[in-house]
């Protein structure tokens, strides 16, 4: 019978799959197996973490594929790599090296100002940051087939990605609460297909799967997120800037799973050493501010 | 009347529970032994098999599992057929209870061995190589719609095992008197006929 790849299907239930799951940065083969043998569900394979692309300034592209390869060889969970936004050349090498999922990223300095990668062209599937529903709805109509939170990455700071998980969810009530006919002017302040709003007023929920990203520094955090309706975590600079990599990683895990059991929570946040250090947003200048980045 | 409930450590929980209410049965979400004492069957969903076998232990849900599949039926969809199955000769894992041997087994992945087969994890490829189909399933129907994501394929069945369908020569859906187990996400279609054939092995 006929079989078909990178159908939207295919590329969303990757997803799925993925659902409670932590997915986290890494930046060779040993955090690698560090993150894998903690119970991540995927890793992302990347240079530099956030908090290091922002302490070195200057242009981040596409990790060298050689680091991405020496990943893929090392742990048997999917790899994600990220590309520039609008970086299609960056994608597609990452496609040709068999990557599980690309990760199209405000963390790198973007490739172009006014487009992203026209995502639906790909087999392989792609994440995207948001800050609000009209945001994500346009990277689904581009093709992506997850999206996540922004934040703001490599600050350790958490109250950004739960501005943004808050914002999407309030605006998905909202247009579950409107009637059909008020769903156009909607989809005009969001700057949304109307057809992706229409779909979302009738799911009550986005049609692909949502995770936290961008400031996650503690199974708190990750549990936060989880309380606050993420489908999973992304966890950047938190793991392997914090004073045990391997604790931190194994604990986070167990928090998004058990993100409603306190008593467990309190347990396994014991002991666990220094968090990786944070940063105020007021004191990020507003041209440091990753989350900008994105049309 | 009788519930199904659906392993909710990682994955496609929702999706199951979904597919379980589209059938007429009701489901609920299973996290640790007290969750399972309650229900009398139960799904293990697909996700990610290492993330989920660490989870299962964690939760002490390991030998709870095993003696419930004893009395009730198991279904397992792709990381939940390899979580069933008796042991995992594709990329990492080591056979139920056995101390895992190298770096590759490095107790990343303790199958239940509730049937007797040998899954090659991942043996589809990788998410580049996933695809969707259609499959003839001796005794459930034909053209059932099959979604497969970076899927495992059965690459031995021992005693007590039948072969129920397969792709390109590889079996991908078997089943045992209590247990069945699919490479393929039927959760993720709005098919309803894989369940249905599981729920009658709880009648």
């Amino acid at each position: 019978m006929a079989v078909k790849q990178g159908t939207e299907r295919v590329k969303r239930g990757m997803a799925q799959m993925q659902k409670g799951g932590v997915i986290m940065d890494v930046v060779n083969a040993e955090q690698a197996k560090i993150a894998e043998d903690a119970g991540a569900v995927a890793v992302m394979a990347l240079e530099r973490v956030p908090s290091d692309i922002r302490a070195a300034g200057g242009v981040a592209r596409m990790a060298d594929p050689g680091i991405v390869e020496a990943v893929m060889k090392a742990v048997t969970i999917p790899v994600m790599a990220k590309a520039r936004i609008g970086h299609i050349a960056e994608a597609r090498i990452l496609e040709a090296m068999g990557v599980d999922y690309i990760d199209e990223s405000e963390v790198l300095t973007p490739a172009d100002e006014a487009y992203h990668i026209p995502k639906s062209a790909f087999t392989v599937p792609f994440v995207c940051g948001c800050r609000d529903l009209g945001e994500g709805l346009r990277r689904i109509g581009e093709g992506a087939s997850m999206l996540r939170t922004k934040g703001e990455p490599g600050t350790g700071n958490i109250v950004e990605a739960v501005r943004h998980m808050r914002k999407v969810d309030g605006q998905i009530r909202q247009a579950a609460a409107m009637r059909e006919d008020e769903l156009m002017a909607f989809a005009k302040d969001l700057g949304a297909p109307y057809e992706l709003v229409l779909e979302v007023k009738r799911l009550g929920k986005l049609p692909v799967v949502n995770f936290a990203a961008g400031g996650i520094a503690t199974p708190a955090d990750a549990a936060l997120m989880m309380l606050l309706g993420a489908d999973g975590v992304f966890v950047g600079s938190g793991i392997f800037k914090s004073q045990n990599p391997a604790k931190f990683a194994a604990a986070i895990v167990r928090a998004v799973t058990n993100y409603e059991d306190s008593p467990l929570l309190a347990e396994l946040s014991k002991g666990l050493g220094n968090a990786m250090p944070g940063i105020a947003m007021h004191a990020l200048a507003p041209e440091d501010r990753m989350q900008e980045r994105g049309w | 009347m009788k519930r199904v409930g659906v392993l909710a450590l990682q994955g496609a929980v929702t999706e199951h529970l979904s597919m379980l209410e589209r059938a007429g049965v009701p489901g609920a979400p299973v996290k640790n032994p007290a969750d399972l004492a309650a229900v009398q069957g139960l799904i293990i969903p697909g996700g990610e098999s290492t993330a989920i076998s660490r989870l299962i232990r964690q939760n002490g849900l390991f030998e709870p599992i095993r003696r419930f599949a004893v009395d009730w039926p198991v279904m397992g969809t792709c990381a939940g057929l390899v979580l069933c199955g008796a042991a995992v000769t594709g990329s990492g894992g080591a056979a139920p209870g056995e101390a895992a041997e190298g770096r590759e087994c490095r107790d990343r992945l303790e199958p239940l061995g509730l049937l007797d087969i040998a899954v090659a994890r991942n043996g589809f490829g990788r998410q580049v190589d996933s695809f969707e189909t259609e499959l003839d399933v001796r005794g459930v129907g034909n053209n059932i719609p099959a979604v497969f994501i970076r899927a495992p394929y059965i690459e031995r069945i021992g005693e007590g095992v039948v072969p129920l369908a397969s792709v390109g020569g590889k079996i991908v859906m078997a089943e045992s008197r209590m247990v069945l187990v699919t490479s393929f996400h039927p959760e993720l279609t709005d098919d309803t006929r894989v369940v249905r054939h599981f729920c009658g092995k709880m009648a």
